[in-house]
């Protein structure tokens, strides 16, 4: 069974469409990775699946019971907020002291309670924000382009977290990066976006496909591949428009 | 008691200022100074509407604050900036108001009462609509409070644990258009903004938690209040802009305080 069905999912801001009958299942316990150029709909997919943009058409599916827990993209806290940390985590609902400590080790940052969220660095940030979406006990965890900001050896040791989040809960993971070698190696199913969904399948299948080849190049092994986007791939999608600019994927 | 003006006035202020409190602290963590300071001088357009139609100038400014903050609401983000829109609204209600004013004839408006607010001549009624106007606001700010905290934090987290920012930005425009309301027998049209924002930016270098900010707001508002009275008594000055000078000057030594001390 699983715990997220999106169906043919179709989003607009505006006259802009920018997703299309895009449909994905999102099974218990999996790592799945959404890649894709900029501008291509991910955070949108994300957003639809939260309930933060209704769909023009298509639907998004929970299973009964299941909870999410969302790490954002960015969160910025504004100076004139003072928050502690675990002030921030109780937020979230009925929360006790057991439970923010539990997330908060889960999360790789065990003595950051009492600190002021705006005082925190951009990788204890993303922890605190991890620890957020953790206390809920989800059963799948939606990242954002999570190591954003991220020195290379930041966002390394956060998947690792991620990875390590997995094992001791159980919980599915589904989320968008940028960073192509941490997808190939950490992923169960990749879904390459781009408005549309171009291919999806296990990493390897989908590093191999043209489309995946068109949007990232070939042999890129993950390292920075500028993405030029072919236009004689073949698949139907309505208005969409596969002209986009040079997009830089970083690795 | 409640015979003696300057218990009653006293009594007014501590009033706004709890009401003003915890609503000041959201409006200065989602930067809306300048939203409570335009829907403030649409107000001055409920009063004339009020006057005119001879109902409770209570209701009438509240129900022109309302208006305006829904109406900019529903115009921003379609093509207009906000301060720009913002301005416009709040300038030409606050303009419309002072010439709608003009035509009342019969009764001789005291529009200086509404500008700067005329909390001396608080009576047992308008402090009965005070107080309950306040424990509204307490009790919206209260019951919604953690989902406004989240929404503005950040609206997807909020999406993400089912709450809908655009009816919590709703409870927020509801409590500042009764603040609004019921200040304006206090310190006026023109000082309503500073009894919001003075407070809580005053309180911000004091605290640690949202809560404590909020809490501390609403002690430096009421202190402000009977202190600012106190002065005005003694040296003559009108009280509206008496209290908002007090707070200013708790606004300065928390600053001051802040500066002397590791940010925390």
């Amino acid at each position: 069974m699983s715990l997220v069905q999106v169906e043919d999912l179709g989003v607009r801001y505006g006259a802009r469409t920018v997703l299309s009958h895009v449909s994905i299942s999102i099974g218990p316990g999996e790592i799945v990775t959404i890649v894709g150029p900029n501008g291509s709909g991910k955070t949108s997919l994300l957003r639809a699946i939260i309930g933060a943009v209704k769909p023009f058409q298509g639907r998004v599916e929970k299973g009964i019971g299941v909870k999410i827990g969302y790490v954002p993209q960015k969160l910025q806290v504004d100076e004139t907020l003072p928050i502690t940390v675990s002030r921030f985590l109780k937020l979230a609902g009925d929360i006790t002291a057991a439970d923010i400590d539990l997330a908060l080790t889960r999360a790789g940052v065990p003595n950051l309670s009492k600190a002021q969220l705006s005082q925190l660095s951009g990788g204890q940030f993303q922890r605190v924000l991890l620890a957020r979406a953790l206390i809920g006990k989800p059963d799948l965890l939606l990242l954002d382009e999570a190591t954003q900001g991220l020195d290379q050896r930041g966002s390394a040791s956060f998947y690792q977290q991620i990875e390590a989040v997995r094992q001791d809960t159980g919980c599915a993971v589904l989320m968008i990066s940028h960073e192509l070698h941490v997808v190939m190696s950490a992923s169960d199913r990749v879904i390459c976006l781009n408005g549309h969904i171009c291919c999806e399948g296990t990493p390897a299948v989908v590093a191999s496909a043209p489309e995946y080849r068109a949007l990232f190049g070939t042999g890129t092994g993950g390292a920075l591949a500028l993405y030029r986007h072919e236009h004689d791939h073949g698949h139907d999608h309505g208005d969409h428009n596969h002209n986009r600019d040079k997009t830089e994927v970083a690795g | 008691m409640l015979d003696d003006f300057m218990v009653r006035a006293a009594l007014a202020g501590v009033g706004v200022a709890i009401a003003a409190a915890p609503l000041g602290c959201f409006v200065v963590w989602r930067r809306m100074a300048y939203f409570g300071d335009a829907t403030a001088h649409a107000a001055i357009l409920g009063v004339a509407l009020s006057l005119a139609f001879s109902m409770s100038i209570f209701v009438g400014t509240m129900t022109v604050a309302l208006l305006m903050a829904l109406t900019v609401n529903v115009l921003s983000g379609r093509g207009y900036a906000m301060d720009t829109l913002l301005g416009v609204l709040a300038h030409s209600a606050l303009a419309f108001g002072l010439v709608a004013v003009s035509f009342i004839s019969g009764v001789r408006i005291d529009l200086m009462a509404y500008l700067f607010g005329d909390i001396l001549a608080v009576s047992r009624g308008d402090l009965m609509v005070i107080w309950g106007g306040a424990a509204i606001v307490v009790a919206l700010i209260g019951w919604r409070w953690s989902a406004l905290l989240t929404s503005t934090l950040n609206e997807d987290l909020a999406y993400a644990s089912g709450i809908k920012p655009e009816r919590e930005q709703l409870i927020l425009t509801l409590a500042l258009a009764i603040t609004v309301a019921v200040a304006i027998k206090v310190v006026g049209v023109l000082l309503i903004a500073a009894m919001l924002i003075i407070p809580a930016a005053a309180a911000r270098p004091l605290s640690r938690t949202p809560e404590g900010m909020a809490i501390v707001a609403a002690i430096i508002g009421m202190l402000s209040a009977v202190i600012g009275l106190r002065a005005a008594y003694v040296f003559d000055t009108p009280a509206g802009p008496s209290i908002v000078c007090v707070a200013a000057i708790a606004f300065l030594t928390s600053s001051v305080i802040k500066s002397f001390r590791p940010a925390r």
